[in-house]
């Protein structure tokens, strides 16, 4: 197996179209695990670590820009305040050791249908920046990243630089189960992040089908439904409607993790759950600003 | 040969501390620290790495086996099957032989080793394995345990058959008494696998000796159990093997069995030269036997104050392919079927049998734990059919001293169980859920609730364990202690086989020493076989049997020390305090180092317990066990009964512990059972679908973490055992029965569901089951 370190961006980007069966590896955490099971053999790891760009974050038409080496725990710590969504569910991943070595672009790369990174990613509409050496910089919506179990839509000659994304404009929330309390794979997961600016609810589903996938149905119908203008309270037939029609977007697999008909029930209370928390912030945030 | 640059050396154990006081562990700082030298870190310059082929079918027969492009793998040393075992063919724990050592012609469970591999590097050797070409014919595997009790014969899954035991219990007529009965309840419950699931996978280095033999360092839970099953397999005598614990990384049973002794052993005899093997996560969940999966059936019958008339029981517990202890397991699961209360008539039918499924045998608590989970599910059932509490039905059938068990023995020492349930009852109660910090909550920062959902529940739980081995086991440990001066201080050396597990044993050691020879240095030998046998860490039973075996050692030391005082002195009213050699009349003397000058003073003893005698075949009749230890556990609930979430917001528990050698070890033997049986409750199971494994590993197979291990609230009693050293009563294994069915009654309470089967899932609570 070669072991690839690149020291700029330019130089990583040859190296993967030259090799395009390279593995790329930031945190390690995904990547080594399936090396040291052997249930991966790459032709190489293209160790992007060396590349500081990568862990920088910055702000530009603003918008975030998130470099694929940023760790779920400067994330939380950085950008907590203004990407709630994201930041609840890094605090979700693995452990402290793995919160400080783990990347979203990592999560991304891997694209488990798992990934705790994506709901929010969704959710908040982000948008993921690919590079070639060939073609230069694609944006890929994160609804069009996720293409099958473990896939995604990146080309053979393509790299994760960042993924871009707005500063929450309004309530977000990520809730997940577990099994246990801490250190958990999720059973399935839900994002919901309200845009009162555009009257839009955006949502995210985790471990619930073959991708992380929004509800599309679901989004259309709360967003019509809330009393944007008058900051009413939710109806409770609302609520439920709303987790219905989340459930209904899932497609859930009976594993050993759970049944499917457990998820899809679940997805449902956290769906609830969570428009509930977020209307009734934004209701208290429109009192305060009225 | 040049000895391995890690290996155990003398422990100097530190602190002061005697019996009774709680001196630092010597493995405590360096363990937190990460330094602490596991099996899995031994290393010998110019060792080969071994690698185990296992078999991915749960049945199947072997048509053939070509090693030859494995071989052909540059850095490969060597590919042996069980054409090249060098002695005895199968191997085993309780003197059964019927596993191979490398699989002969079929295989039995999933991961069961087929070949076995020396090379160069670890991924050499991983590589070289998947080069060797295995033809399988797969076999449909027998899973279905009931099945096999109904149809031994036609169900074998090896020569042995069918039921590996039946033990019945009877006592008294059970059918006069159901006619008599006012409340009659039933119930069957269902254990799932639970896995040890200790932290350092097996691993252990083999270094072939210059006399032909082999020196093994292993981990394991004894030593000399481990050399007479390696021995003849490897064709060697029992002293051309040199055994030494390596660093063990947890054991709870799961290193009673072999795992890769015999192995490496064949692989440094064919080779000549060291041989590591060290299992990885993965490989661990297949290289060790499990908990027993059990499926039973419960009938109670009381009259209309709650009392007990009768108990009619089934339990089948499923041990996999091969032996393995699940004899004894099944005769712990009969013997202490119905628990700690009175009954005067009993029917328990219990049952080992063969299947394909994961192989089964020893794990703390030992078919106690499973039996545990249905009598206390009972007691809670026959409560609430009676308008009874939880505690008051148990009080009313308590054992008390005095009383006569399922098996006929009479609870010689005192049991206090309805003081001890009293005494948790006055334990103050948590305060209630705080939702305003995620980590209290049914899911943690996961955030699945904010309160919404939420319900407390309130649960009790009593257990019942034997301690050290019963049914007529000639059980013994074995200690050396050498007593000199060394650079002007009397120091004591204290030389066992036992095995440092992780429980504290060598500090316990070390305090017996300083109490029984009034030194303040004592210095713990590593474990190894050139001294006599210790008997296993398991059964609760080293405090009581090594912890013996030292104090009589000591003894016997400090005899020779005062008669070597007395011809020095010339006088006979001598003895040994504070360091000092004491005479009745004059007071102190001198202190040991001018009585022992030069001399050396060495001992070893054995120690035995009282003797037991096996369980009746046919009644079950009989005094089996040696002493018998009660924890009774209260468990606090909040579970958000929309998703199934649970968090166990407290366990309070009440254990008699007869005397407390040390607080801060025996604190943690209660912490860690109870953890052990908060796992079984909410989260800990092998999970198996016709015979394979479906989570072998940390990801699925889940542990609890310390946000889901609550606080604890310890009650701590010493009512002495006058037959135990010290009058101490064995703790290990007692709060990992009770801490499971306390759990599972408040969650019950809270959600009003049946949960009939641990572990409790979340679509267990949500969908009922």
């Amino acid at each position: 197996m070669d072991f690839l370190r690149p020291a700029t961006w330019d130089d990583a980007l040859a190296a993967k179209a030259e090799l395009p069966d390279a593995l790329p590896v930031q945190g390690g955490t995904d990547v080594m695990v399936e090396i040291n099971f052997a249930a991966r053999r790459p032709a190489a790891l293209l160790d992007l670590t060396r590349i500081g760009a990568l862990g920088d974050w910055d702000t530009a038409d603003g918008r975030f820009r998130v470099g694929a080496g940023v760790t779920y725990a400067r994330l939380i710590n950085e950008l907590g305040a203004r990407l709630p969504g994201l930041a609840q569910a890094s605090r979700t991943v693995g452990s402290p050791q793995i919160r400080n070595r783990g990347t979203v672009g990592g999560n991304l790369g891997a694209a488990s249908p798992a990934g705790d990174a994506h709901p929010p990613l969704l959710a908040g509409g982000a948008v993921v920046e690919a590079e070639s050496a060939a073609r230069g910089v694609r944006m890929i919506p994160a609804a069009e990243f996720f293409t099958g179990v473990k896939r995604n839509a990146l080309a053979p000659d393509e790299l994760i630089r960042a993924f871009w994304t707005a500063p929450a404009s309004g309530p977000q929330y990520f809730a997940k189960i577990g099994t246990r309390n801490a250190m958990v794979i999720a059973v399935c997961s839900f994002a919901i992040a309200l845009h009162p600016a555009e009257r839009r609810v955006g949502t995210g589903l985790g471990s619930a089908a073959p991708t992380p996938r929004r509800a599309p149905a679901a989004e259309e119908f709360i967003s019509a439904e809330l009393d944007w203008d008058g900051c009413g309270p939710l109806p409770e037939p609302a609520r439920r409607r709303f987790g219905e029609l989340v459930a209904a977007a899932s497609a859930p697999i009976d594993d050993v993790r759970g049944t499917g008909a457990y998820r899809a029930h679940a997805l449902a209370v956290l769906a609830r759950r969570t428009l509930t928390w977020a209307w009734n912030d934004h209701r208290k945030e429109a009192r305060r600003c009225a | 040969m040049a000895s391995p640059v890690r290996t155990p050396g003398h422990v100097a154990a530190p602190g002061i501390g005697g019996v009774g006081e709680s001196p630092l562990r010597p493995d405590g700082t360096l363990k937190v620290a990460g330094e602490f030298a596991y099996a899995s870190d031994l290393w010998m310059d110019g060792m080969l790495w071994g690698a185990t082929l296992r078999s991915p079918h749960a049945r199947a027969l072997i048509r053939s086996v070509d090693i030859g492009p494995a071989l052909a793998v540059p850095g490969v040393r060597a590919v042996l099957t069980h054409e090249d075992v060098p002695g005895r063919a199968m191997f085993g724990i309780d003197g059964t032989e019927d596993q191979p050592v490398l699989a002969i012609d079929q295989v039995r469970y999933q991961g069961e080793p087929v070949a076995i591999v020396a090379a160069d590097d670890p991924e050499t050797a991983r590589y070289a394995l998947e080069k060797i070409v295995v033809g399988y014919e797969a076999l449909e595997p027998v899973t279905d345990a009931r099945a096999v009790v109904a149809d031994p014969e036609g169900l074998k899954v090896q020569r042995l058959g069918g039921i590996t035991r039946y033990q019945p219990v009877r006592v008294g007529d059970v059918d006069a008494a159901r006619a008599e009965a006012a409340v009659v309840v039933s119930g069957e419950y269902e254990v799932g696998i639970q896995d040890q699931a200790f932290l350092g996978p097996e691993a252990g280095l083999a270094v072939p000796s210059e006399d032909g033999g082999v020196d093994l360092y292993v981990s394991t839970q004894w030593i000399h159990n481990d050399l007479k099953q390696i021995a003849p397999c490897l064709g060697l005598s029992a002293d051309q093997i040199h055994m030494t614990l390596a660093g063990v990384g947890g054991a709870f049973g799961g290193r009673e069995d072999l795992s890769m002794q015999i192995h490496a052993g064949m692989l440094a005899l064919h080779t000549g030269r060291p041989v590591k093997m060290s299992y990885n996560r993965y490989e661990s969940f297949f290289g060790h036997v499990h908990r027993h999966p059990a499926q039973m059936r419960y009938e109670y019958g009381a009259d209309a104050d709650g009392r007990l008339l009768y108990a009619d029981v089934e339990i089948v517990l499923d041990g996999g392919a091969y032996t393995s202890s699940t004899k004894n397991v099944v005769g712990n699961a009969a013997s202490l079927g119905v628990g700690p209360y009175e009954i005067p008539n009993i029917r328990i039918d219990a049952y080992g049998v063969y299947t394909n499924n994961p192989p089964c045998g020893a794990m703390r608590g030992f078919g106690a734990v499973q039996a545990c989970f249905a009598y206390e599910s009972m007691m809670d059932k026959l409560g609430a059919a009676c308008g009874l509490g939880p505690l008051e039905i148990r009080r009313r059938n308590a054992v008390s001293q005095g009383s006569r068990l399922a098996t006929g023995q009479v609870v010689e020492s005192p049991a206090p169980l309805a003081a001890m349930l009293a005494r948790l009852a006055a334990v103050p109660e948590p305060p209630p859920l705080d939702p305003s910090d995620l980590r209290n909550l049914p899911g943690g920062v996961s955030q699945a609730t904010h309160g919404e959902g939420v319900a407390r529940g309130v649960g009790y739980g009593v257990g019942l364990k034997n301690i050290c081995f019963s049914e007529g086991f000639d059980d013994y440990s074995t200690a050396r202690v050498r007593l000199e001066v060394i650079g002007g201080e009397a120091t004591a050396l204290v030389h066992t086989a036992a095995a440092e597990v992780g429980q504290g044993l060598v500090t316990i050691q070390a305090q017996v020493a300083r109490t029984e020879l009034g030194v303040q240095k004592v210095t713990i030998a590593p474990a190894d076989n050139q001294v006599g046998d210790a008997g296993s860490s398991s059964a609760s039973r080293q405090s009581y049997m090594s912890g013996g075996a030292v104090k009589a050692a000591c003894e016997a030391v400090r005899a020779e020390l005062l008669a070597l005082a007395a011809r020095r002195l010339g006088r006979a009213d001598l003895s040994v305090a504070g360091g000092k050699v004491v005479s009745r009349a004059d007071g102190a003397l001198g202190t040991i180092e001018d009585v022992l000058g030069d001399a050396v003073i060495e001992e070893t003893r054995e120690y035995r317990h009282r003797p037991t005698v096996p369980m009746d075949p046919v009644t079950g009749q009989g005094r089996s066990h040696v002493q018998l230890a009660l924890c009774v556990h209260r468990a606090v609930v909040d579970v958000d009964v929309d998703l199934g979430l649970v968090k166990v917001v407290e366990l309070a528990a009440v254990q008699d512990v007869g005397k407390i050698i040390n607080r801060t070890g025996v604190e943690g033997q209660i912490h860690g059972g109870s953890a052990q049986g908060l796992g079984l409750a909410v989260m800990e199971e092998i999970v198996v679908a016709d015979g394979l494994v479906r989570n072998p590993s940390f990801t699925d197979y889940l542990i609890p973490t310390i946000l889901d291990m609550p606080p604890m609230r310890l009650d701590i009693l010493e009512i002495p055992d006058p037959n135990a050293p010290y009058g101490l009563r064995g703790a290990g294994e007692p709060p990992t029965l009770s801490s499971t069915p306390a759990i599972v009654a408040a969650i019950r309470d809270a959600t009003g569901r049946a949960l009939n089967r641990v572990p409790v899932r979340p679509e267990h609570i949500v969908h009922g089951a």
